[in-house]
C-alpha cells in the first residue's frame, strides 16, 4: 500500500483565523457553558466547556448543532410591518427600519400606559431573562405579564415549593452523588438535562438502583433497571399509596418529620370553630417573624402537654388525638396526614394506577428501608435555627425527580405536593442522597413576592402595584376586583387558579378574543409559538388571532412578535422585531430569576456575542431597554429625566434592585473593583469579569451551609445578608398546608377578607385541601371516557427539547416527523397497522397520522414526541417537508378550556389550584384512516410564504466548512 | 443490494463480450478452414465494443471517474483492482485478435489462447468482486463464479449465434447448439443458487448484531427519518411482487425463450437473452440481504 | 500494537444523540469534511453522519427493555472494508489500527461498504467519496489541546459518559478494565472482522428485601404509641 495523499490529521484550511470564545448555550433550557471555535469568523465548532460547573465540558446533541441554528434560512433579518390593506395571518409583511419601528411602539404603547396600562400584554416563551421582561412590564404598569411556565410546570415548582420551600427545576434537585435509589416520576428530561444525564450515568455505574414509573419506557427511563408503567394523571394516587405504607409500616424518618416539619404541630379540630383545620397558636409563643408567626404547638409527649414548637427538650407526638387545655381539640399535623391516606390502599390505587397492589408495596418498601438502613453521616458539624449544634450532616439515599410528566395534569399540584411530602416522610429534604436546594432555594413558603392586591394596583403612566408574578399566601393576595373577579387577562391570582405563580399564557388569547375579563389593545409575544405548539386548541387560536369585531377592528387590536425566526406565529404579526440569536448576544442567567446554581452554592452566568448581529436583528433584550428608555418608565429614567442606561450590558452592570441595595442582575464581581460576591456596588467591568472567567460566576458556600439549608443557621444568615431571602426564618416543611385550608376557609365563608365568588366556592373548598389528595383529572369528568378510553400525551425528544429546531438541518434530520406511538395490541385490536396511517380524536378534533406499534407504552396509552409537526412552510421549510406532511400536533386535540359547566361557565384546562394547563388530560379514541384517504397528515393548513429580509433560495444541500464563506465544496 | 444500472450494463456486456470472444475462439479452433477473416475481424470488433460499452457504463458507477486508474493499484488483494486490470488486458488481446485476423497473421490462435484465458480470469475476477464479499451469503459460493462464467458463455454463444446469421450463416446450427447447451447448463447452475439463496439462513441475526439475547426485539428508530446512504445502497426499494416479476422475466427472457429462440430465430436470441440477463443480474443484487439492513428498518 | 477503540456503555446510553450532532459538527469542517446534508430544508433531509443512534425495543409489553444503539466504523481488527478497496483509499493504520479512507484516493465505487456487515460507511453524496468515523483522528494526536481533550467528539459530548476511547490491546487501559470486567462484546461475531469497537451490556440492579427488614424494634411508631396495623404480620420479636 502506498502512504496516503491525503493527510487525515493535516488542518484543512492551514492559514485560517482562528479563535475561541466562551458564551453560554441557549439551545435550550439546559444553559451549558460551551467554547465557540471560529474559523475565519464562521463557526467551526462549539464544544462544552470542561470547566463549566454545570455541564463540565459536556454537550447534547442540540448544543452540538448550534451552527445550523446559526446558519439557518429561517432567520429574520430585518423588522417587518404587516402591509397595510393584507389580512392578518395572510403573511404579507414589509420591511421597516428600526426607526419607524420603535416609532410605532414607542406611540402605541405609551398612549396605553397614559390611559390603561393592562390593555398591554407582554407574554414570552422559552425566555431566559425574566428578570428584565418582568421588570419591563412592572414598570410599565401592565400586570399582564408572564413567561411560558404556566402551561409548562408550574405545577411542579408551585407543588414542591408551597410545601418544602424548593423545587425540582433550577431550583434544586436528586443528590444522585450519594444516593442508592432513585425514582423518576413521569417525563422529566427537559430540565437541567446534561448535568442529570451525566449525573445518572455515574449514579448507574457506581451501583444505584434506578426506578422509573412513566407510561412510556423513552429517555432515561430506557437505562431504569425497573420500569413500572403507569396510567397518566394516577401517580397521586401511587404515592399516596406509597405514603399509606411508609407510615403503616412506621418506615418514616420519625426525628426529621418531629424536628424540620410541621409533623407534630398541633391543629384545630374544632369544627366549629371558623380557624378549623389551622394551625393552633400559642398566644405568648415566640412569632419569630410577625409576617409569618410561628408560634405553633407541639404536644410533648414526654410530659404529655401542649408546649410551644421546638421548645428545648420536648418531643413532640405525632400521632394521637388531645384536648387543649382550653377544651380545643387537636391532632398533630402527622396523625391527620395518617388518616388521610389510611383508605389509600394499595389495592385502591392499582385500580386507579395500573400498578400491581405488591409492587406498590415493594416500591414503598425499597424506599423506607433503603432510607432507614443507609444512612449517611457526613462529618460536617453545623447549627440548626434553635441553636442546637449537630455534630454531622445526615441523610437517607433515596432520591426523586419529576417534572412534567406530574405537573402536566389538572390534578398535579396535589400530586407533586404528596411527591414531596413523602420525600419528606423519608428524611430527604436538603440532605446528602436526597433532594438538595440551589440558590436561591429555599425560600420561604411560599416566597415573598405578591401579586398587585387590586383594581387600584394598575394605573396609568405608573409601576405596577405588585410583582406582575408572585406568590399568593393568602386569599387576601389574589389580584382579583372588589366582586372576586379577575383582574388579569390570564386570569391567574384568581379563584379560579389563585396560585398560579407562573400566569397562565395558554390562556391569554382565548380570554383577549373573547375580551374577559376585558378587551386587550397590543400583544406582544417574544420566542413563544402561539400560533402553534405553544397553545393547545391550535386551529381555533389561530382563528381568534385573526377574528374581528363586529366593525371590522381585530378583537386583538395589535400583535408583535419577537423572534430569532419565521414561524407559524410570525405570520399573526401586525409587527416582527427579528431577534439575534444566542450567539450574537449579551445575556444573563440572572439570581434575580433562574440561575444555574448548584448544590454546594450560587453560579450565575453570562452571555456573550461571539458573532456579530445577523442582518438587522437587535437582541429583545436591547428592544425593551430601548423602549424603557423612550417610555421613561422610571427604573429606566434618571432624576432629571434622562435615559438612564446606553444598552442592555450597561442595563446589567448598573442596574439595583433597589438603589444602594449592591444586588443586580449579576451576583459575581460586584464592587467598584470586583472584589465582592453576592452584593456590592455597580462595577463597570463586571462583563469582562464574566468573559475572563468563562461567562459564569460560582460561589461555593463552606460545607456546614450546603445541607439542612430550610434549618441551618448559618446558610440562613448568609442567605438574609446576600440578599437571598428577606428574613432568616426556618422553613418549616408543610406536610399540612394551613395555607391551603385558608383558601378552603374562604370558600366555606369561615374566613374575613376576600371571598370567592358564590359560583367558585365549592370548587375551592374542594381542591384546596390541606392535606394531601388525588382526583381524576377534571377533564375526565367531562367526557365520555367510553368513547375516549385512551390518554393522549406527548414528551419532547431529547434531540429538541426545549428548543426551537426544526429549521436545524442537523437536528430535523433526526426527528423529521413523528409518529402516534400505540401498544402493539392496542394498535391491533383497533385494526391499525404498524406503520400505516390512522386516526386519533378527542371531543375536540382529530388528527390524522402515522402509527407506530410499540412494547414500550403501557396499554392506555397514546404518545408522540411533540412538536415535531409544523406547518406548512413554516421554518422556511419547504412545502412538501416531513414536519408538515406526514408530522402532526397533538394540541389539535387539546382543549384550552374545559367544556361549559353547568351554568355554562367554561374553565380554563388547569390545574384549579395553579392554573397549570393539563395538557396531558385529553382523552382519545383511535382508529385506522380508510384506505382511499390521502397519505397525508391532517388537519393542513395553507402553505407559508418566504418573509422579506428571509434567505431567498433555500439551498438544495448544504456541506457546511467553517471558514470558507458558506458551504464546503 | 440495491442493483445499479451501471453494474447491471458492466457485467452483462462484458460478459457477453467475454463470452463472444470463446465462441469465436472455439469456432478458429474447429473450422478455421471455412471461415473468412472478416467473420472473426467482425466479432472480435463486437467484443470489444461490448466490453467499451460495458466500461462507459461503469464509469456511472463511480463517484471519481477520473481516478478511476487507481483502481489498478491493489491487485494483490481485491478482486474488483484485478478486473480493472483484467478487463483492458482482455479487450486487447480481443483487439489484436481482430487485427491478427485482418492482418492474415498466423498466430490467431496464440492469440485466440491467451484472449481465452484473459477471458476467463475476467469471469472469474468479475465474479469474485461478489463471491469475495462473505457478509453476503447469497453471493459468497462458487455458484456465483459459475454463473458468471456460465452466463457470460451462454450470452456470448447466443451474441455469436446471432452474429453468424447475418456473418457465417454454416455457423448457425453449431454455435445454436452450443448456446442451447449453455443456457441450458447456466439454467441448471443459476437455478441451483435460486434454490440456495431462496432457503438461507441469514448469518446475522438482529440478537448478533446488538448483541442482544432475546427471541423478540424490534426496531423503532434508525436514526435518521429521511434516509441515508445506508437505505439506498443496500435495499432495492421494490415490492415483492415487483421482485416476483423481475424472477418471472429473468427465468423466461434468461432460459425459457432464449432456449427456444436460439433453435428457431437465432437472430432474436441474443436480444431476448440479454434482456433475460438484465433481469437475472437485478434479481442477483436484489436477492443479496445485507446483513447491514437490520440496522435500518423503521423511522420514529 | 495500539488499536485505538470506542467502548460504548449500553447501560447508561439514554439515545440523546449528542455523539451524532457532535460527531458532525467536529468533522464537517475537519480534515474529512465537509459532510454534506442533502435536501437540509426539504422533504426527507438526508445528510452524512458518521456515527448514529438507533433505537429497539428487545421484549413484550411490559417486560419491556428499550436500547438505544450508537453505531460508527467498529475499526475491526480484520477490517473486511479494507482488503477489497481498489485503490489502496480504505485502509488501516499500523500505528493505532484506526481504519480510514484517503478521500484524494477514493474513487467512489462503494466496494468496501458492501464488505462491511454493519453499515457504518456512508458515501457523501455530493463529494462522492467513501466517509467514515475516524475516531477523530485530527483531534487525538492534535498537541495544541490539553491531554484530556485529545479525545473523539462523541466522547467529549457525551453526557452520561457512555463513550469510553483508548487502546483496546493495552491490558491496563480503561477501555480494557470495562470490557473485561464489564462483560463488553462485539457485534456480529460470526463476521469474523474482530471489530476494535466494543458494547458494555445492560446490567440490572436490584434490592433484594427480605420481610424481616419490615419489623423492627426502633419502629417510630413504638414512640408515638401507635399499634402496628392490625394486617400485618406482628413484628419478629413479638412472634
Amino acid at each position: 500500500m502506498s502512504s496516503p495523499i491525503h493527510d487525515p490529521l493535516a488542518p484543512p484550511l492551514p492559514d485560517a483565523e482562528t479563535q475561541v470564545k466562551t458564551t453560554t448555550c441557549y439551545m435550550c433550557a439546559c444553559r451549558c457553558g460551551i467554547r465557540v471555535h471560529l474559523r475565519n469568523g464562521e463557526v467551526r465548532y462549539i464544544e462544552g466547556n470542561p470547566d463549566h460547573p454545570l455541564n463540565k465540558g459536556v454537550i447534547c446533541a442540540k448544543g452540538g448543532s448550534g451552527i445550523m441554528k446559526q446558519y439557518s434560512p429561517a432567520r429574520l433579518t430585518k423588522p417587518l410591518r404587516r402591509k397595510a390593506g393584507s389580512e392578518r395571518g395572510a403573511n404579507q409583511f414589509e420591511e421597516i427600519s428600526w426607526d419607524e419601528t420603535f416609532a410605532i411602539l414607542e406611540q402605541r404603547l405609551a398612549h396605553l400606559r397614559a390611559t390603561d396600562p393592562k390593555k398591554f400584554a407582554l407574554f414570552t416563551g422559552r425566555d431566559q431573562m425574566q428578570a428584565l421582561t418582568g421588570l419591563f412590564a412592572r414598570q410599565f404598569g401592565t400586570p399582564n405579564y408572564a413567561a411560558h411556565g404556566g402551561f409548562c410546570s408550574v405545577n411542579m415548582a408551585a407543588g414542591m415549593i408551597y410545601t418544602i420551600g424548593g423545587s425540582f427545576w433550577e431550583f434544586g434537585g436528586p443528590d444522585l452523588e450519594r444516593a442508592n435509589l432513585f425514582f423518576m416520576i413521569g417525563t422529566a428530561e427537559d430540565h437541567h438535562s446534561n448535568p442529570l444525564k451525566t449525573q445518572i450515568g455515574d449514579f448507574k455505574r457506581n451501583g444505584g438502583r434506578f426506578v422509573a414509573i412513566n407510561p412510556v419506557r423513552s429517555g432515561y427511563a430506557a437505562i431504569a433497571d425497573e420500569w413500572i408503567p403507569i396510567k397518566p394523571g394516577t401517580d397521586g394516587a401511587l404515592i399516596l399509596a406509597i405514603i399509606r405504607e411508609i407510615i403503616a409500616l412506621g418506615l418514616y424518618d420519625r426525628e426529621f418529620l418531629a424536628r424540620y416539619t410541621n409533623s407534630g404541630q398541633l391543629v384545630n379540630q374544632d369544627g366549629a370553630s371558623n380557624d378549623f383545620g389551622m394551625m393552633l397558636r400559642k398566644a405568648d409563643g415566640d412569632v419569630l417573624n410577625p409576617l409569618r408567626p410561628h408560634n405553633f404547638y407541639w404536644w410533648d409527649r414526654l410530659s404529655n402537654q401542649p408546649v410551644a414548637d421546638h421548645t428545648q427538650g420536648a418531643d413532640p407526638s405525632l400521632l394521637g388525638s388531645f384536648v387543649m387545655p382550653d377544651g380545643t381539640p387537636a391532632k398533630p399535623a402527622f396523625q391527620l396526614l395518617k388518616e388521610r391516606v389510611a383508605e389509600c390502599t394499595p389495592d385502591w390505587a392499582e385500580a386507579i394506577t395500573g400498578i400491581p397492589a405488591a409492587t406498590i408495596k415493594r416500591l414503598a418498601h425499597e424506599m423506607g428501608i433503603t432510607a432507614r438502613d443507609r444512612k449517611i453521616e457526613l462529618p460536617i458539624p453545623w447549627t440548626d435555627w434553635w441553636g442546637e449544634e449537630h455534630q454531622s450532616v445526615t441523610g437517607n439515599p433515596v432520591a426523586f425527580h419529576a417534572m412534567r410528566g406530574l405537573a402536566a395534569h389538572s390534578n398535579g399540584f396535589q400530586t407533586i405536593r404528596s411527591l414531596a411530602i413523602l420525600m419528606s416522610l423519608l428524611g430527604t429534604i436538603d440532605r446528602p442522597g436526597g433532594f438538595r436546594h440551589k440558590a436561591p432555594y429555599p425560600r420561604a413558603i411560599p416566597p415573598n413576592v405578591r401579586p398587585p392586591k387590586g383594581a387600584a394596583a394598575v394605573q396609568p403612566n405608573t409601576p405596577l402595584g405588585g410583582a406582575p408574578l408572585g406568590w399568593v399566601e393568602t386569599p387576601d393576595d389574589l389580584f382579583v376586583d372588589g366582586e372576586g373577579q379577575p383582574l388579569r387577562i390570564d386570569k391567574a391570582f384568581s379563584w379560579e387558579h389563585p396560585m398560579s405563580s407562573h400566569g397562565m399564557m395558554h390562556n391569554v388569547i382565548t380570554n383577549a378574543w373573547r375580551g374577559d375579563p376585558y378587551p386587550i389593545d397590543t400583544l406582544m409575544l417574544f420566542m413563544a409559538n402561539m400560533a402553534w405548539n405553544s397553545s393547545m386548541n391550535t386551529s381555533e387560536v389561530r382563528k381568534m388571532l385573526c377574528d374581528k369585531n363586529a366593525d371590522g377592528g381585530y378583537k386583538i387590536p395589535f400583535i408583535v412578535v419577537c423572534d430569532a425566526f419565521q414561524s407559524e406565529t410570525t405570520a399573526f404579526g401586525d409587527l416582527i422585531l427579528p431577534d439575534t440569536t444566542y450567539l450574537e448576544r449579551h445575556d444573563c442567567m440572572s439570581i434575580l430569576d433562574r440561575p444555574i446554581s448548584e448544590y454546594d452554592g450560587p453560579v450565575d452566568s453570562v452571555r456573550v456575542p461571539v458573532l456579530p448581529p445577523t442582518g438587522d436583528c437587535k437582541p429583545f433584550q436591547e428592544v425593551l431597554v430601548e423602549l424603557a428608555g423612550r417610555l421613561k418608565l422610571p427604573a429606566f429614567t434618571t432624576a432629571d429625566g434622562g435615559r438612564k442606561f446606553r444598552n442592555y450590558p450597561d442595563f446589567v452592570v448598573n442596574y439595583e434592585t433597589a438603589p444602594g441595595s449592591g444586588i443586580g442582575f449579576l451576583a459575581g464581581w460586584r464592587g467598584k473593583d470586583g472584589e465582592k460576591a453576592m452584593r456590592g456596588e455597580p462595577n463597570p467591568k463586571q462583563w469582562e469579569m464574566y468573559e475572563k472567567n468563562g461567562c459564569f460566576f460560582q460561589y461555593h458556600l463552606p460545607p456546614s451551609s450546603q445541607y439542612m439549608r430550610n434549618w441551618n443557621k448559618g446558610y440562613m444568615e448568609w442567605a438574609q445578608q446576600t440578599g437571598m431571602r428577606r428574613d432568616n426564618d426556618p422553613i418549616i416543611i408543610h406536610i399540612y398546608s394551613e395555607l391551603l385550608q385558608a383558601f378552603r376557609l374562604a370558600a366555606q365563608g369561615k374566613r374575613p377578607g376576600k371571598q370567592p365568588p358564590a359560583e367558585l366556592r365549592e370548587r375551592v373548598a374542594t381542591y384546596f385541601d390541606p392535606l394531601p389528595i388525588w382526583y381524576a383529572p377534571l377533564e375526565d369528568a367531562q367526557s365520555d371516557l367510553t368513547n375516549y378510553p385512551l390518554n393522549a400525551i406527548t414528551q419532547r425528544p431529547m434531540a429538541m427539547y426545549h428548543s426551537w429546531d426544526s429549521q436545524n438541518a442537523w437536528l430535523r434530520q433526526i426527528h423529521a416527523h413523528n409518529l402516534l406511538h400505540v401498544n402493539s395490541r392496542t394498535a391491533k385490536a383497533a385494526g391499525i397497522e404498524d406503520g400505516g396511517w390512522m386516526w386519533v380524536e378527542s371531543q375536540w378534533g382529530k388528527v390524522r397520522c402515522l402509527c407506530r406499534h410499540s412494547e414500550s407504552v403501557e396499554p392506555g396509552t397514546v404518545w408522540t414526541w411533540n412538536a415535531i409537526g409544523k406547518a406548512s412552510g413554516a421554518w422556511h421549510l419547504s412545502e412538501d417537508a416531513n414536519e408538515s406532511q406526514k408530522g402532526f400536533l397533538l394540541n389539535h386535540l387539546i382543549s384550552e378550556e374545559l367544556p361549559a359547566n353547568a351554568a355554562g361557565k367554561r374553565f380554563s384546562n388547569s390545574d384549579p389550584i395553579t392554573g397549570q394547563a393539563g395538557w396531558y388530560d385529553v382523552r382519545v379514541r383511535i382508529y385506522p384512516a380508510a384506505a382511499d384517504e390521502a397519505a397525508v397528515s391532517s388537519p393542513q393548513f395553507a402553505p407559508l410564504q418566504a418573509l422579506p429580509g428571509m434567505v431567498k433560495e433555500v439551498p438544495a444541500w448544504r456541506g457546511w466548512f467553517a471558514g470558507k464563506k458558506g458551504d464546503g465544496q | 443490494m440495491h442493483p445499479a444500472l451501471s453494474v447491471l450494463l458492466l457485467t452483462t456486456l462484458i460478459g457477453a463480450g467475454q463470452g463472444l470472444f470463446i465462441a469465436l475462439f472455439v469456432s478458429e479452433l474447429l473450422a478455421a478452414g471455412t471461415l473468412s477473416p472478416s467473420f472473426f475481424v467482425g466479432g472480435s470488433a463486437l467484443v470489444v465494443v461490448f466490453c467499451i460499452l460495458g466500461l462507459i457504463a461503469s464509469f456511472f458507477h463511480l463517484g471519481h471517474p477520473e481516478r478511476a486508474w487507481r483502481a489498478a493499484a491493489m491487485w494483490r488483494s481485491s478482486w474488483l483492482s484485478r478486473e480493472v486490470i483484467a478487463l483492458p488486458a482482455f479487450m486487447g488481446v480481443a483487439a489484436l485478435y481482430g487485427l491478427a485476423h485482418w492482418s492474415g497473421a498466423t498466430y490467431t490462435l496464440a492469440l485466440g489462447v491467451l484472449g481465452t484465458l484473459l477471458s476467463i480470469v475476467l469471469f472469474v475476477c468479475t465474479a469474485m468482486i461478489y463471491a469475495a464479499v462473505k457478509v453476503l451469503k447469497e453471493w459468497a459460493h462458487p455458484l456465483t463464479v459459475v454463473n458468471f462464467t456460465l452466463l457470460g458463455c451462454a450470452s456470448g454463444a447466443c451474441l455469436a449465434t446471432s452474429y453468424a446469421v447475418f456473418a457465417a450463416p454454416a455457423l448457425v446450427v453449431p454455435l445454436s447448439q452450443a448456446a442451447f447447451s449453455l443456457i441450458a447448463l447456466s439454467l441448471v447452475t443459476r437455478g441451483a443458487a435460486l434454490l440456495r439463496n431462496a432457503t438461507l439462513k441469514p448469518a446475522s441475526t438482529l440478537q448478533s448484531a446488538l448483541g442482544i439475547r432475546h427471541p423478540h426485539i424490534v426496531q423503532k428508530s434508525q436514526g435518521a427519518m429521511g434516509g441515508s446512504f445506508n437505505t439506498r445502497e443496500f435495499f432495492h426499494g421494490k415490492s415483492p411482487s415487483f421482485v416476483r416479476g423481475v424472477l418471472t422475466l429473468l427465468l423466461f427472457g434468461g432460459f425459457v425463450l432464449p432456449l427456444i429462440l436460439v433453435l428457431t430465430a437465432p437472430a432474436l436470441a441474443f436480444v431476448v437473452h440479454y434482456g433475460g440477463l438484465l433481469a437475472e443480474r437485478w434479481y442477483f443484487f436484489a436477492e443479496a440481504q445485507h446483513p447491514q439492513n437490520l440496522y435500518y428498518q423503521t423511522v420514529s | 500494537m495500539t488499536q485505538l477503540a470506542l467502548v460504548i456503555d449500553l447501560n447508561v446510553c439514554v439515545g440523546c444523540h449528542a455523539c451524532v450532532t457532535n460527531c458532525k459538527q467536529w468533522n464537517t469542517s475537519g480534515a474529512a469534511g465537509s459532510l454534506s446534508d442533502l435536501d437540509p430544508y426539504g422533504a426527507d433531509p438526508n445528510g452524512t453522519f458518521f456515527n448514529r443512534v438507533q433505537t429497539f425495543e428487545v421484549g413484550e409489553y411490559p417486560q419491556t427493555e428499550t436500547v438505544h444503539f450508537p453505531k460508527s466504523c467498529l475499526h475491526c481488527e480484520d477490517p473486511p472494508c479494507v482488503p477489497v478497496c481498489p485503490t489502496g483509499a480504505s485502509y488501516k493504520r499500523k500505528s493505532d489500527g484506526i481504519v480510514l479512507v484517503d478521500y484524494d484516493k477514493c474513487i467512489g465505487c462503494k466496494y468496501c461498504s458492501w464488505a462491511c456487515p454493519y453499515g457504518v460507511r456512508e458515501l457523501d453524496e455530493k463529494r462522492q467519496v467513501m466517509t467514515k468515523c475516524t475516531l477523530c483522528v485530527d483531534r487525538i494526536y492534535d498537541q495544541s489541546l490539553p491531554p484530556e481533550r485529545r479525545q473523539p467528539s462523541c466522547v467529549l459530548a457525551c453526557p452520561p459518559g457512555a463513550r469510553l476511547f483508548g487502546d483496546v490491546h493495552d491490558p491496563q487501559s480503561a477501555v480494557s478494565v470495562a470490557i473485561r470486567e464489564r462483560g463488553g462484546y462485539a457485534l456480529m461475531p460470526e463476521a469474523a472482522t474482530r471489530p476494535s469497537n466494543h458494547y458494555l451490556p445492560r446490567k440490572k440492579t436490584t434490592l433484594n428485601l427480605r420481610d424481616e427488614a419490615l419489623y423492627r424494634s426502633d419502629n417510630p411508631q413504638r414512640i408515638d404509641g401507635a399499634p402496628f396495623e392490625p394486617n400485618l404480620p406482628p413484628i419478629a420479636e413479638e412472634l
